[in-house]
């Protein structure tokens, strides 16, 4: 028996890892290898010089990744506060709602992320739906607020609340509701269980949840472009103009690179960290 | 520790606030794509149906359509059939490299899409594959048969190995097992997994942008209207997608609700 699975599981893990080998790993194989060529070539049979790296600190391309850095971790910080009791409903106050608040929320994402920031320009812009709205009604109007930092991280926050919700109400549902009670019971105050019972039991939903959204929105390009009007570049911006109006692979495989290395780095430790049988509901 | 009837209610309203939230950019399309005038200022002043007339009698963009809807097809169909077998890699079969695997097909789902669009784009040139539309349904192969994959893996850990088991102790070899019992439960799996690859893909953008050459879907298409300027048929178009999506998501529902149904009046026979 313990050799079939094994014979099986080799089988039916191949269609899949031979489509992520061929169009996965190998197309990351050659961006690593682009990334070290010299600067505007675009063939591989150069000798590398690593120049493309250089580049990066000296024209400034380090600024637009800590911008996306930044306002991911900000955003990432405003969906755990707002997605908290959210999910804390879902997985234990709701009951049917729970499904209906599932299927709304995961209908939105099917509408495609373009669509749906355009819609929100058309909402906040001056003269959109809600300004155009007060204006005739109260006769004052105000400034839009979109064409900033603050709005893209609004956007981040929009796109990717449903990558914090769902797996943190997966992780507060894997909470005791007896471990609560018994904290309530031998006096803790609301904010005790929420710091000592809740948050350490619900980790896991709560890493993979802040992971998700941290690595989507550090690689986000849409929000930046189409709410913000590029106040601030995002890295994923410079990265697709060093490719298309730049024509500078290099440039565009090292920018690409340093991103990938540092959200792997994320990814990686974040889900080593987490039992995924456990979370996904195995049985045995 | 139930909650009171007060926190029940502030939650309550707090969800449905939630999913305006979530709606309200899509309201303000609604009301852009009937919106008579050219260059749209709320509130509207005159309604008409014409920005839809124009969109129908489009060539360009039946063209969209259509390329749109044979990447969403063949994506769902090759995901379904490959996250079948790799949900059993997933969950169901002890080999060696479970755990291995499980955190392979993580990888791309935690992927920066548009960089992963660029990669491809440069894997494909060095290969001397000319992007075309089928170059974008590998793109979009990359992302979405892993989230199949997890889905099916979810109903995969939920059935009993046990009944596997005793078939292969009454004799049946490996493919008569997987058509007749691991098939048939796996399905509702495979159906949700399917609905989920195609709308995905139908509404994707970031990996189409790089893969599709000379071809274009309808999202790639709307971003480049929305970036160059306001094209009164950006809105139209919008709402017709995700009309689309809404209509194959209602049917997907009506179908399983049907079936469901149909076999508890089946049980209730016996």
């Amino acid at each position: 028996m313990q050799r079939l699975d094994r014979k099986l599981g080799f089988l039916s893990a191949l269609p899949m890892t031979a489509v992520l080998l061929l169009a996965f790993l190998a197309p990351m194989a050659v961006i690593a290898l682009f990334s070290i060529m010299p600067q505007k070539v675009f063939s591989l049979s150069n000798t590398p010089d690593f120049s493309a790296y250089r580049v990066f600190f000296s024209q400034g391309y380090y600024k637009s990744l800590l911008w996306s850095l930044g306002m991911a971790l900000a955003s990432t910080l405003i969906l755990l506060v707002v997605c908290w009791p959210l999910a804390y409903g879902m997985a234990k106050v709701f009951g049917r709602f729970t499904l209906v608040l599932t299927i709304a929320v995961v209908m939105s994402l099917f509408v495609s992320e373009n669509i749906r920031l355009f819609g929100w320009v058309l909402t906040l812009m001056k003269g959109g739906l809600i300004e155009g709205h007060i204006r005739t009604w109260t006769g004052v109007g105000f400034e839009s607020p979109l064409y900033g930092v603050p709005i893209i991280v609004f956007g981040l926050v929009y796109v990717y609340l449903p990558f914090m919700l769902f797996p943190l109400a997966q992780g507060i549902a894997m909470v005791p509701d007896d471990t609560r009670q018994a904290a309530a019971d031998l006096g803790a105050t609301r904010w005790q269980i929420l710091t000592q019972i809740e948050i350490p039991q619900a980790a896991p939903g709560i890493v993979v949840g802040s992971l998700l959204s941290f690595v989507l929105a550090a690689g986000a390009l849409a929000e930046s472009k189409i709410l913000g009007g590029q106040a601030v570049i995002a890295i994923a911006d410079d990265i697709e103009t060093a490719f298309t109006f730049g024509q500078d692979w290099p440039l565009g495989s090292a920018l690409s690179m340093i991103l990938i290395v540092i959200i792997g780095t994320f990814a990686l430790l974040g889900v080593s960290r987490v039992d995924l049988d456990a979370i996904m509901g195995r049985k045995r | 520790m139930p909650a009171s009837r007060s926190t029940r209610i502030v939650l309550f309203i707090y969800g449905l606030l939630v999913i305006g939230f979530l709606y309200l950019p899509l309201v303000s399309v609604g009301f852009a794509s009937v919106s008579r005038a050219r260059y749209l200022s709320f509130p509207i002043k005159r309604y008409s149906s014409k920005w839809y007339a124009d969109a129908l009698a489009s060539s360009t963009v039946k063209d969209l359509l259509w390329t749109s809807l044979s990447v969403a097809v063949i994506v769902t169909i090759i995901s379904v059939v490959i996250a079948f077998f790799g949900a059993l890699a997933f969950a169901r079969y002890n080999w060696r490299y479970r755990t291995a695997f499980q955190k392979l097909i993580l990888l791309p789902i935690f992927f920066p899409q548009t960089v992963l669009g660029l990669a491809l784009l440069m894997w494909f040139n060095s290969l001397g594959i000319i992007p075309t539309w089928k170059t974008a349904v590998v793109a979009h192969l990359v992302w979405i048969a892993p989230i199949a994959t997890l889905i099916v893996a979810i109903r995969a850990y939920g059935f009993d190995p046990a009944l596997e088991e005793a078939a292969r102790d009454m004799g049946a070899g490996t493919p008569t097992i997987l058509r007749e019992i691991t098939l048939p439960l796996l399905m509702p799996g495979l159906v949700s997994a399917g609905l989920f690859a195609f709308l995905l893909s139908w509404g994707n953008f970031p990996l189409s942008l790089f893969t599709t050459g000379a071809d274009s879907t309808l999202p790639e298409w709307l971003y480049a209207k929305m970036v160059s300027g306001y094209s009164p048929l950006v809105p139209t178009l919008g709402i017709m997608s995700v009309v689309g999506s809404f209509v194959i998501i209602m049917a997907a529902l009506c179908v399983a609700w049907m079936l469901r149904a149909n076999k508890e009046s089946k049980i209730a026979q016996h």
